[in-house]
């Protein structure tokens, strides 16, 4: 029986650089090169070739799901995208159903760019909305208009697409609880089957920490983000979308297959600079830089920077890390009589869902997701 | 050229005491003593240009690196007088120079016919000088004051020769003047020792009596034994006997320090020398005790021996419980050069296993720690330092207190305290400020003197307590660090005294009780509350934080429970971080002790109580 193996592609590409994101992506002034069209093409041709390694090394197997992530995908011409959907259908053998996601921007997306890809066979767009609050995009360094996102939602649903995300953002400096009020409802007025809603993270080495580090901009109280949690939680249940991850809240069949496979310890391969691999308790990532992973990959090498190799703890650590975040939860046979005991007053102060305890499984209610760092300390030590 | 080559000069045994000179020199941590001595050994060539190196007496690197002694040393120099043309030797016996080695400083003294009493001259003298001059004034010791660093711009040494004459007693013309680094005026203060210090006395032909001044453990040769004879004479190979413990020792070895060790032939009267017996423990070997010998033993002993008091007590824990063992057997190990240091096995709810130590005094405390983590490499956390309590129950019964935790919870009839006679000596424009000080710190006036026109001495009589509970600290604030401090306990006074407990969640945390006036335990809850709301992170239930004495709360305060603790994201490029991060706590976690079901992290205890321990390394850091 031939193995599963999920894709995730990363187009290392922004025309800007948000205050806030320290992830991969490098905007045109950053690699000084010629325009970003002719970066993008040779960056393409490495990727293909990275998927030929991947074939190398794995062999046969059914691929459940592609993400395309960035970055900011939609900056690439849609048959760049398309080829690469192609290449894995030759290399490997997607599955009728897969999942194919493209992460947009809101602004840049066009209808042309949604239909073409819808016929190579995308079926899911994500979409980064953050918020639907001027100032709070501002304090985000956001290029969209607030308007952009419903209209580019539009434009997905009319080129066929079934499945639509938007990403919201809380918790940001000069946000108030009202602010937070306005982009939640604002997200659930258009029409989508799927919302992430992260609390801000302030990364070292973003513009955002420096500025909040020289006191220019002041995060809002924890307390007071933990309650925009609890909002939009409430809302979205109540709006009929159900939590299948602590940030990640779906309408029926529409949860991200592609993530639930990083959460369930299904294998995954990374294409592109920076991405991160999963086979067979091996991890490794690329080395960072577009130019470095191309430059790699031409020479015939595997762009791996760095591997781990997962001990047993790793695993179980790792096990109890991700799946206490899932709406399935710890099973309890799973864990030893040390760690029941160690979360039983967790179960007796409402972090812990006492109906699912009693029904075998370890998981958390509203509040206890707000703390699931916390809990998980106390299960792995 | 007045230096005498070794071999040519008086031998040991074999010197005329008429030929001996034996001094000391009292001076304050910087004032230039160990600069002073390095330029003598090199003027009277018993430590060659070439090997020399600064601070050469001083044997510890923290002696070395915080500039004081801790430990007294004897150096034999041969000097050739510039005014009688005659051989001479001098010996210069060190002094500690810290008010909780007071009792060392007083043996040292013991063992000499004068003392220098050295000043700077930009800086004038100190508390700490002036209890040591008081000291050797006492001991009837001859006084030669000098005035130092001659050579600096700042320099005034008309100001302060004036200011040492009242003390001394002479004419500010006779106060000598010198440069340790320059070396100017140094032969003639060497001839000066000669004419002005009186030769030792003492019956060559009576039993044998010689005054321990210093007995120092050396991994190599067990204990050496630092001693000044006062009748009679030692010789190599003989059974010599301790006065205070009677135990009888073999010298294996005798000599002199010259500035290394010389075997001698023996060592006569007014002669100062070191002793081998082979023992492992100075304990065995103490301060102040006469040593006579076996088969002619003196019939009394040399006067002022006392047994070392701890006066100030803490509790010290490894951070990490396995360092346990570690830290008995280096505490065994310390006590072996340290007469001084005393300790007992103590277990802490809060701190876990660890040992309850006494000390001279606040520096005491402080090197004994140092050493631990610094030679024994060990990471220590130590309570705040608090003094001896004599409690008398309603019930009559009575109790000795080291530990705050072990106050009798119940009535008390009466608590005895140490207090102290302080000396402060600052320049007159704090005398307000100083005197506040001591008031809050329930301070009785004794009274005040000018030593100068704009100098004053402040005597105050003052609880210890007060003392070990940041008063340097204070006093060198306020006083923008002029004002220099000395205090020697004089007994023991009634206190209107209360414990104060601190509990999280209704558990009291033995670690951070502490026993105070009655009028301080107010603010003294109120300080300790808030710092461990700021300290100790939000749990997920909440936590109030109590002071309380007996059942009566007197402050609180609140840590609310914990709302958000959990990272938003964790897609495949964040599970290995997360996982690293989640392992990095896991370390994290052994460093957390549990208080009830409060966890605390080591950094709080830490934080909480360092408030009080660190007033002394100010004081003893250049």
């Amino acid at each position: 029986m031939s193995r599963r193996l999920s894709f995730y592609v990363h187009i290392p590409y922004c025309i800007k650089r948000c205050g806030y994101c320290d992830f991969n992506t490098y905007t045109p002034a950053e690699l000084k090169g010629p325009d970003l069209l002719s970066v993008s093409s040779n960056y393409i041709s490495a990727a293909l070739a990275e998927i030929g390694m991947a074939h190398k090394v794995v062999g046969e197997a059914h691929v459940p799901s592609i993400f395309f992530g960035g970055g900011t995908p939609s900056l690439m011409p849609a048959q760049e995208l398309a080829s690469i959907i192609a290449e894995i259908r030759s290399r490997f053998s997607l599955l009728p159903d897969a999942e194919i996601t493209i992460e947009v921007n809101p602004d840049s997306v066009t209808s042309e760019f949604l239909s073409e890809m819808r016929t190579a066979g995308a079926n899911r767009i994500s979409m980064g909305m953050q918020s639907a609050v001027p100032h709070v995009l501002q304090v985000l360094d956001r290029t969209h208009n607030p308007e952009n996102v419903s209209t580019a939602v539009g434009k997905a649903r009319a080129a066929g697409f079934e499945h639509v995300s938007v990403d919201l953002i809380y918790g940001a400096p000069k946000e108030s609880f009202d602010d937070w009020r306005i982009s939640v409802e604002a997200a659930l007025s258009i029409p989508i089957d799927h919302i992430s809603a992260y609390a801000l993270i302030v990364e070292k080495g973003t513009k955002l920490a420096a500025q909040i580090s020289r006191g220019e901009l002041e995060l809002p109280p924890e307390d007071e983000t933990a309650e925009k949690y609890r909002y939009a939680d409430d809302q979205f249940i109540a709006a009929g979308f159900d939590w299948y991850e602590l940030s990640n809240w779906s309408r029926s069949g529409g949860s991200c297959k592609h993530n639930i496979a990083y959460w369930d310890g299904s294998y995954w391969w990374g294409v592109g600079p920076g991405a991160h691999s999963y086979l067979d308790n091996k991890r490794w990532w690329n080395v960072k830089h577009p130019n470095t992973y191309i430059q790699k990959v031409s020479e015939g090498v595997l762009p791996a920077l760095n591997e781990e190799e997962l001990t047993e703890e790793n695993l179980a650590d790792e096990f109890i890390m991700l799946q206490i975040r899932r709406r399935e939860g710890i099973p309890l046979d799973r864990l030893n009589n040390k760690q029941i005991e160690n979360c039983r007053e967790y179960l007796t102060t409402g972090y812990l869902d006492e109906q699912s305890w009693r029904d075998g499984k370890l998981t958390l209610t509203q509040s206890g997701r707000l703390i699931a760092d916390r809990i998980v300390r106390t299960l792995v030590m | 050229m007045p230096a005498i080559p070794l071999s040519k000069a008086p031998q040991p045994a074999a010197t005329n005491p008429e030929q001996i000179r034996n001094f000391c020199i009292i001076a304050h941590i910087d004032h230039g003593k160990s600069t002073l001595a390095d330029r003598m050994l090199g003027i009277t060539e018993v430590v060659e240009a070439r090997n020399m190196r600064a601070q050469y007496l001083d044997r510890m690197d923290i002696e070395r690196e915080r500039g004081i002694t801790i430990k007294s040393q004897a150096v034999r120099l041969p000097w050739k007088s510039g005014i009688d043309g005659k051989e001479y030797i001098l010996n210069m016996i060190d002094t500690p120079g810290h008010v909780d080695f007071t009792y060392e400083v007083s043996r040292s003294l013991a063992a000499c016919e004068g003392a220098i009493l050295l000043v700077d001259c930009a800086q004038g003298i100190e508390a700490q000088t002036l209890a040591n001059l008081y000291l050797a004034m006492e001991n009837d010791l001859t006084i030669i004051p000098v005035l130092n660093k001659i050579d600096l711009p700042a320099a005034q040494p008309e100001k302060f020769a004036l200011e040492l004459s009242k003390l001394v007693g002479c004419k500010p013309e006779d106060c000598l003047r010198v440069s340790g680094k320059t070396g100017a005026g140094v032969e003639e203060l060497l001839d000066q020792i000669v004419a002005q210090i009186p030769a030792p006395k003492g019956k060559p032909e009576g039993p044998a009596r010689a005054l321990i001044f210093d007995s120092v453990y050396d991994t190599y040769r067990g204990v050496v034994t630092y001693v000044r004879v006062v009748d009679g004479h030692l010789s190599p190979r003989e059974q010599i006997q301790m006065f205070s413990t009677g135990v009888k020792h073999e010298l294996l070895d005798i000599g002199v320090i010259s500035p290394e060790p010389v075997s001698s032939k023996g060592l006569g009267v007014g002669e100062v020398g070191y002793l081998i017996t082979g023992v492992k423990d100075v304990r065995l070997s103490r301060v102040g005790d006469t040593v006579t010998t076996f088969h002619k033993p003196a019939t009394e002993a040399l006067s002022g021996y006392k047994d070392p008091k701890p006066m100030v007590f803490s509790g010290l824990y490894p951070i990490d419980g396995d360092e346990y063992p570690m830290l008995r057997d280096a505490l065994d190990k310390l006590q072996l050069n340290d007469a001084a240091l005393v300790y007992e096995p103590e277990t802490s709810a809060a701190l876990g296993f660890g040992f309850r130590c006494g000390f001279l005094g606040l520096l005491h405390m402080e090197i004994v720690r140092e050493r631990l983590e610094r030679e024994f490499n060990l990471t220590l956390i130590s309570t705040a330092p608090n003094v001896v309590y004599r409690v008398t129950t309603e019930g009559g019964q009575e109790l000795v207190v080291t530990n705050p935790s072990e106050y009798p919870s119940g009535k008390v009839e009466k608590v005895l305290e140490p207090i102290v006679r302080a000396t402060i000596l600052s320049p007159s424009d704090f005398i307000g400020t100083i005197m506040e000080l001591c008031q809050q710190r329930r301070g009785t006036l004794n009274g005040m003197d000018y030593l100068s026109e704009d100098r004053v001495e402040i005597r105050y009589t003052l609880p210890l307590a007060e003392i070990v509970f940041d008063f340097f600290d204070q006093l060198k604030s306020r006083t923008k660090g002029y004002a220099s401090l000395d205090y020697e306990p004089i007994g023991e006074a009634e206190g209107d005294l209360v414990k104060v407990d601190i509990l999280l969640q209704g558990d009291t945390v033995d670690a951070f009780s502490s026993i105070v006036h009655r009028d301080k335990a107010y603010p003294y809850g109120v300080m300790m509350t808030t710092k461990l709301r700021e300290l100790i992170p939000r749990q997920q239930f909440e936590v109030p934080i109590q002071a309380a004495i007996g059942a009566k709360i007197i402050a609180r305060e609140n840590i609310r429970a914990i709302r958000k603790d959990v990272l938003a994201k964790c897609y495949g490029g964040d599970i290995t971080r997360k996982r690293k991060l989640l392992e990095k706590q896991k370390e994290g976690k052994k460093r957390m002790k549990m208080v009830g079901r409060v966890e605390v992290p080591q950094e709080a205890f830490i934080a909480a109580l360092s408030t009080n321990a660190d007033a002394e390394s100010g004081k003893v850091k250049k």
